[in-house]
Order: structure tokens, then sequence, then C-alpha cells
């Protein structure tokens, strides 16, 4: 097992206080950053090669240095709390057992980023863990690490927690403004940016919560050290949620560039394929990015081993790869239907998708209806083909990327399972007792 | 100044003039068809995604292509920027999908449906859409509702432009008007069946593309082509009072705020002028309407009718002459 810079010390007394963090050094970071200045601590993230966690892994220095600075109006720094990604539950974890974390990685970010306002906008369906962050937020505030004039520096900054109301699009960083700022939860269309126009109109940064806990470690060992964990681009660890037909699902940080080979079977990490079954097919970043097969999440096209990382997993395009996404780990054993894998993922996107632009507000519904038939024995090989083509319709065309997340799922699993979707087909009604993942969960089917 | 060129006609535009307002001045077949912008509703466009263009240079500073095709309804042009919008296959298909989607759920009950003839997704799906649906599902239907006692809601017609919740927003003083649920059961709803009750609400069925809102004063009154549109106008202390008048013989069954070319209302009109002022002697009358978009009524020719001259002045000539009260116009 490589380095830990987040989940580290969970085993230790009161981790999850005030005074148990810091008995682990915590808040060493942000004296440290409170004595430099706002764009030392950026050049810092810069220098980390810290990319989002969120999903999109982009640049989180680069973001940064993209917030507009018009003399007079605030910033904010919003955290993208929302994790609802099926197959993602790593900032949830991390939120719970080591809260303090992500409010230390906020104060340095909102430092470095000039925002006296700050927001933790998280799931609804989080509210365990929304009262352990007011918890740990309180007791911030009681030692003077937030508030006004914080440490003698003269830097104040209130940090508030918001609470989404259980819509998977509020985790579109602009949906997930809109929300904030009380409205309905449509993502924006770009542009403008929130880097230009944010919260209020205002010039703001959405990261994820990985992303800024991830600033405490890199202050603390300069980001020249954290670069130098990880592969190329790669740097640093990472969150994955590692769920499916495993021996040891949970939440795992690794250092990235760890082989998937290594990942799924060492004892380390999944522990191998559960009940001595034979691996068909991981989805490695949430449910969006495109599903593999085991031959290609294992090598890539050219024959090299994959890694856990953001090059290695995308090697190949969207052909023959896939994305590391937001680290929602999903392995499938052979029993697994990946059609009724995908009816249960597209079945979610018609029921999250906000309904502004109609690609996806109707396309959605149509492909869940169209992999329903699979499912009932009366699909025939025209909607393979009318499959592909709705999905292609919509990828690309809509406002947010929820469209290209509905669409990346039935594109990969035809391209790389079209003879499972024909099995449906020739076998008919009589395939309809066939093992399948998925979990029934409190979505209604339409 | 930005110079853009769309399908190979170059045109010199503003700075921050959009892709599609670039388009409607050099005008004709390159222009996109726009299902929910409307130039005078503030945030609107982007939605229905009919006016998507492909972007093959970005501007003359970056050169490089855009890698998506774009809402050319909220895309600015830059200084050399090169446009395909007929010209791109891409486009052309991207866009018969939009209709596929749109007409999906659509009911298609054009022969009771008040918008037909002015509506355009009928225009749209006439021009831009393939034959037949591969959709062989049950359509989403609802119930009709009312949105005040003048308005009609009939959701199952609905494209979810935004274009009347925009109205509400920037209209109407007090906004009970909105969007409900989500995804493909999204609605179109007065808060709690709130009644719209305000001057401007009667926009709303001006600014919907299709008979999802529709006047109930009009309701079946007639076919819109057996009406003929004239311009008129009165004093009026709540809007510029212009407005177009649509008569069935000697009688105004319906009055509306003046469609532009593109299918916009360049001038808002109060609901006083739209519901209640049904009379003749109500109006200063100014002309036929001049109507140059390509809709089932200009195939019918309304324009080129000498009839329609004669009906003018036959009107006119009924009417005492009226005081124009210094209401210039
Ligand atoms: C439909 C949709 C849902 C998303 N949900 C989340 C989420 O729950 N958490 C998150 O951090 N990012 C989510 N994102 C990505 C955000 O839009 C945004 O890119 C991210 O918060 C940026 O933070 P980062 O740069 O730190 O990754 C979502 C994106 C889309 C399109
Ligand atoms: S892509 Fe889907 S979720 Fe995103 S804005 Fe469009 S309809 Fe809403
Ligand atoms: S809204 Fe248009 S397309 Fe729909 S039924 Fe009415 S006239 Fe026909
Ligand atoms: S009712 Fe009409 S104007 Fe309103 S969203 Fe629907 S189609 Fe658009
Ligand atoms: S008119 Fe541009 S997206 Fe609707």
């Amino acid at each position: 097992m490589g380095r830990q810079l987040l989940i580290n010390d969970l085993d230790k007394e009161g981790i999850a206080t005030l005074a148990g963090y810091k008995a682990n050094g915590g808040y060493a970071a942000l004296e440290k950053a409170l004595k430099m200045k706002p764009e030392e601590v950026v050049s810092e993230v810069q220098k980390s090669g810290l990319r989002g966690r969120g999903g999109a892994g982009f640049p989180t220095g680069l973001k940064w240095s993209f917030i507009a600075k018009p003399p007079g109006v605030p910033r904010y720094l919003v955290c993208n709390a929302d994790e609802s990604e099926p197959g993602t539950f790593k900032d949830r974890y991390l939120m719970q057992r080591k809260p303090h974390i992500l409010i230390e990685g906020m104060i340095i970010s909102s430092f470095a980023l000039g925002a006296n306002t700050s927001y933790i906008y998280i799931r609804g369906e989080m509210m365990y863990q929304f009262h352990i962050l007011e918890k740990a937020i309180q007791e911030a505030y009681d030692a003077g690490y937030l508030g006004k004039n914080i440490l003698g520096t003269g830097y104040d900054l209130n940090l508030y927690v918001h609470c989404g109301a259980g819509a998977y699009i509020c985790g579109e960083e602009t949906g997930l403004i809109e929300s904030l700022e009380g409205k309905r939860g449509n993502p924006r269309i770009k542009p403008p940016f929130p880097a230009v126009k944010g919260v209020w109109q205002c010039p703001t940064v959405v990261n994820n919560v990985e992303t800024l806990a991830a600033v405490v470690p890199i202050i603390d060992m300069t980001g020249d050290e954290y670069a130098k964990i990880g592969v190329g681009k790669s740097t640093g660890t990472k969150l994955i949620s590692a769920s499916g037909h495993i021996n040891k699902p949970g939440v795992y940080e690794i250092e990235l560039g760890v082989p998937v080979e290594e990942f799924i079977y060492s004892d380390a990490y999944c522990g191998g394929i559960k009940n001595g079954k034979k691996m068909k097919a991981v989805v490695a970043g949430g449910s969006s990015v495109p599903i593999l097969p085991t031959e290609l999440i294992l090598k890539t096209a050219k024959g090299e081993p994959r890694l856990m990382s953001y090059e290695s997993l995308n090697h190949g395009g969207f052909i023959t790869g896939t994305m590391l996404g937001s680290g929602g780990f999903i392995v499938m054993d052979e029993d697994t239907s990946v059609v009724k894998n995908l009816w249960n993922f597209t079945r979610f996107y018609h029921h999250e998708s906000c309904g502004q632009c109609s690609p996806c507000r109707e396309g959605t519904g149509w492909m869940e209806k169209i992999l329903h038939k699979f499912l009932d024995g009366h699909a025939t090989v025209k909607d393979i083909d009318l499959l592909w083509d709705i999905q292609s319709k919509i990828d690309s065309r809509t406002i947010c990327p929820l469209g290209e997340a509905a669409a990346w799922p039935v594109a990969s699993t035809i391209r790389h399972f079209r003879s499972e979707f024909e099995e449906y087909i020739n076998k008919g009604e009589s395939f309809k007792d066939v093992k399948h993942y998925f979990r029934v969960n409190n979505l209604q089917p339409a | 100044m930005a110079k853009v060129t769309i399908d190979g006609q170059t045109i010199e535009v503003p700075e921050g003039t959009s892709i599609l307002n670039a388009a409607r001045m050099i005008g004709g077949e390159i222009v996109p068809p726009a299902m929910c912008y409307y130039t005078s509703l503030e945030t609107s466009g982007g939605y229905c995604r009919t006016c998507m263009v492909k972007v093959v240079k970005g501007s003359e500073k970056d050169p490089r292509p855009m890698p998506k095709l774009v809402a050319s309804c909220r895309q600015p042009v830059m200084d050399g920027m090169e446009v395909q919008n007929i010209t791109s296959p891409e486009v052309i298909e991207a866009r018969a999908g939009v209709v596929e989607f749109l007409l999906m759920n659509h009911p298609l009950d054009c022969p009771i449906c008040d918008q037909a003839g002015e509506c355009n997704l009928q225009d749209l799906g006439y021009e831009h859409g393939k034959d037949g649906t591969r959709y062989e599902f049950e359509r989403r239907e609802f119930e009709k509702k009312d949105i005040g006692d003048k308005i009609q809601l009939h959701m199952t017609r609905c494209i979810l432009c935004y274009r009347c919740v925009k109205v509400a927003d920037q209209l109407c003083p007090s906004r009970v008007h909105g969007v409900m649920n989500r995804g493909d059961v999204s609605e179109i709803s007065t808060y709690i069946e709130k009644a719209i009750d305000n001057e401007m609400s009667g926009n709303m069925i001006d600014v919907c593309p299709v008979g999802a809102l529709t006047d109930k004063t009009f309701r079946f009154k007639s076919r819109v082509w057996f009406t003929k549109p004239v311009e008129a106008h009165r004093n009026c202390t709540k809007c510029s009072g212009n407005v177009r008048l649509w008569f069935k013989g000697a009688d105004v069954l319906r009055v509306t705020g003046r469609k532009d070319e593109w299918g916009e209302v360049k001038e808002f009109i109060c609901n006083e002028c739209r519901y209640d002022k049904k009379s003749v002697s109500d109006w200063v009358i100014e002309q036929p309407t001049h109507v140059d978009r390509h809709s089932v009524i200009s195939q019918n020719h309304y324009e080129n009718l000498k009839q329609m001259k004669l009906d003018t002045q036959r009107i006119k000539a009924k009417l005492p002459e009226k005081k124009t009260n210094g209401n210039t116009k």
C-alpha cells in the first residue's frame, strides 16, 4: 500500500474532532499558509499538479488562476459535496471520518482565492454528515480558525454548509450554484463560466471535497513534493470507491499509477473477485464513464498494463479506453448482465435529467424504454442501432455534461458487449431471469 | 466590429452579437431555426438545441474549431469566426435529431389545435424533420389547466422552451409561474395553482412557439388561416398600444402583439388591449400585415391578396375617422 495523505490516521482517537485532528498535525498547514501570500499558495497548488477529483480532472491550480478579480466584487469558494454519481462514495466517507481536513483545506483555498465567504454544498441525503460538518465548523469558529481576523492575520472567512434537496443535477457546478442561490437547480448555459460569474454573479471557484482536502497535504509537504507522488500528470493520491463483486469493497486511497490489476486482485485493495468468479467488466470512474471488458481494463489496446491514472485509463480514447472520473470503481463478475446494468444506469439518468434541453430530456427516457424492451425479451436488432443513434444525438448536444454521462454508458456497452444485446434478442422472453447487477433503490420505475 | 462568415456569407456585426442574430442579419436559408430564443427576453435560448451550428474556425486569433456543435442563439461571434449551418451535414443530422426529440412526445393534434397555422413546431417539423417517428411507446400526457381566466395551458403540447417563464420573470411584477418537476415530466405551472392576474401575463401566449398556451377568448373561434391580420393601434396607458388584429369578416376575433419575421413580438402588449378591446371602434387601423415568415399563412398568399386591402378599406370605411390623440405611429 502506498502513502495515504487524506484518510490516514482514521484509527486515531477523536480524529473527527478538532482536538483529535490537531493532535495529529491538523491545522498546521493552515498556520503555514496564512504566513504565505495568497499567490504563493496558488503557486504551490499549481506546482503540485493537483487535478480536480470531482470527475473532469481539470488542473486545480489553473482553475484558480482563472478566477476574475474585479475590484470591489466579492469572490466565493464553493465545495461540491453533492456526491451522487452512482458508484462514488468517497467524499461522504472523508467528511464523516475527518471533517476538519475539508474545513482546513477550504480555509486555505479561500485564503488563496481571496474569498471571505465560502460554502459547502452537501447532498440532501447526507444529513448525518451535514451535522458532523456543522459541529466541526462550530469547533473551528471557536478555535479562531474561522470568523473575523483568523489567527490574528486580519483574514476573515465565514463558512456555511448548505443542504441540497436530492437532485444529482445539483452536483453539476452551475446547477449547484443556482440551487445554492435558492433557485431550481438548472445548469446554466456557459459562457460565462463560474470563474467570471458564479454565485450571485460574482467570481466563484467550485471544487470537489477531495480536491480541497488535498490542498492540506500539498501545503504541508510543498507542491513539489506532492508532485513526486503518482505518475506523469497524475500526481498525488486519489480516493477510490470500490464496489461490486469484489472481496473487499470500500474506500481506498491509492497513489495514482497503481496497476489496475494490482488494485483489483491485491489484498491491499479489493482483494480479488468474490466467490472465485471471473471478472467480466469494470466501470472505472463512476457510472458516467465508459464500461470496459476485462481485457481492456487490465491492459490497454497496445497490450501495456493499465494503471490507475488519468492518462492510462484514458489510453485509446473511448474506443478502447475510459476515464478515471470520480473514482467510482464498479467491478462486475462473469454472471453480471451488462445490459441490465445499463438499463439501471440509464434509468438513473432519465430520472435525474433536469429537463432543460430537448436531447437529454427526451432521449434519456427513450433509451430507458428501449432497454426495458431488451429485458422483457421483446427487442429486435433494430433496437440496438436505434439506441446507438439516440445516444449519438444526445452526446455533445446538451447544456451540461449529464447528456454525455447518459450517452457514454450506452455507447460503450454496445461497443464492447454487442453480443449480449443480441443474446437478449435471440433468447427472447426465456432470458428474463438472467443474473443481474443492480440494486433496487428508491427510483420509481417510469 | 467582428467579421463572421456563415455558410460562406460574410458580414460585419457588433462585438457580442450572437451567431443567430448575425445569421438573421444576413437572412435567407442560412438562418438557424430558433424555438426557445427570444430577443426581448433576457437569458432566453440554449434550451431547445434546434439552432445548433458548427464553428469550424473559432476566430482570427484562435482559429481552432469548436469541439462541439454550439447553440447559435447563445454563442457570441468572434472576429474571423467561420460557421457552418446548412452546409454542415453534421448540423443537419443533429437538427433532425432534435426535431425527433421534440416531436417524440408531442400529441400532434394540429387539427384541433389553435396554434395550427402559426406554429413554430409545425414549421420546424416540416422543414427540418424526417418522415415518421421511431418512437413506439406511449406518449406523455397532461391534464389541461387554466392559468388565470384568460389563458389555457395544454401542457401536453409544451416543448419547455422556457419563454413563458421568462415573461413571468421579466414582465410580470410578481412571479407565480414557473417549471415544476424535472426531466421529461417537467411541467409549466403556476405555483400551487395560483391564477396569474397581472397586466402583462397575456404575452405568454404570444411567446409560446406552440399551442401550449392559448387565448381562451379565441379558443376554437376560427382556424388562424381564415382570419386576416391587420396592424392597428390605440392610445394605451399600459403598453405601446401597437397590436395586430385578427379579423374574420368584420369581427375582431383576436388581438396579439406584432410578430416580426422571426416570430418574435417586439413590443409586448397589455391584457386590456389583448382581451378587452375586441370591437373595431377601439382601434386605429393602419394596414394589412406584411407576412414574410413562410408559414402556412403565407403559403396561402394573404399578402398578395388584393382582397385583403379591400377588406381593410371596407373596415376603415365603416368606422368613423378616429383621432390619433397624439399617439404617433
Ligand atoms: C451531472 C453532473 C453531476 C456532477 N456531480 C458532481 C458531484 O457530485 N461532486 C463533484 O465534486 N463534482 C460533480 N460534478 C462535476 C462538477 O460539475 C465540477 O466539475 C466539479 O465539482 C469541479 O470540481 P473539481 O475541479 O475539484 O473536480 C458533476 C458534473 C455533472 C455534469
Ligand atoms: S443535459 Fe440534461 S441535465 Fe444537463 S441541462 Fe440538459 S436536460 Fe438538464
Ligand atoms: S402545437 Fe403545433 S405541432 Fe403541436 S398540435 Fe398544435 S399546431 Fe400541431
Ligand atoms: S408553455 Fe409554451 S412558452 Fe411556455 S415553455 Fe411551454 S412551449 Fe414554451
Ligand atoms: S433557439 Fe437556440 S437553443 Fe433554442
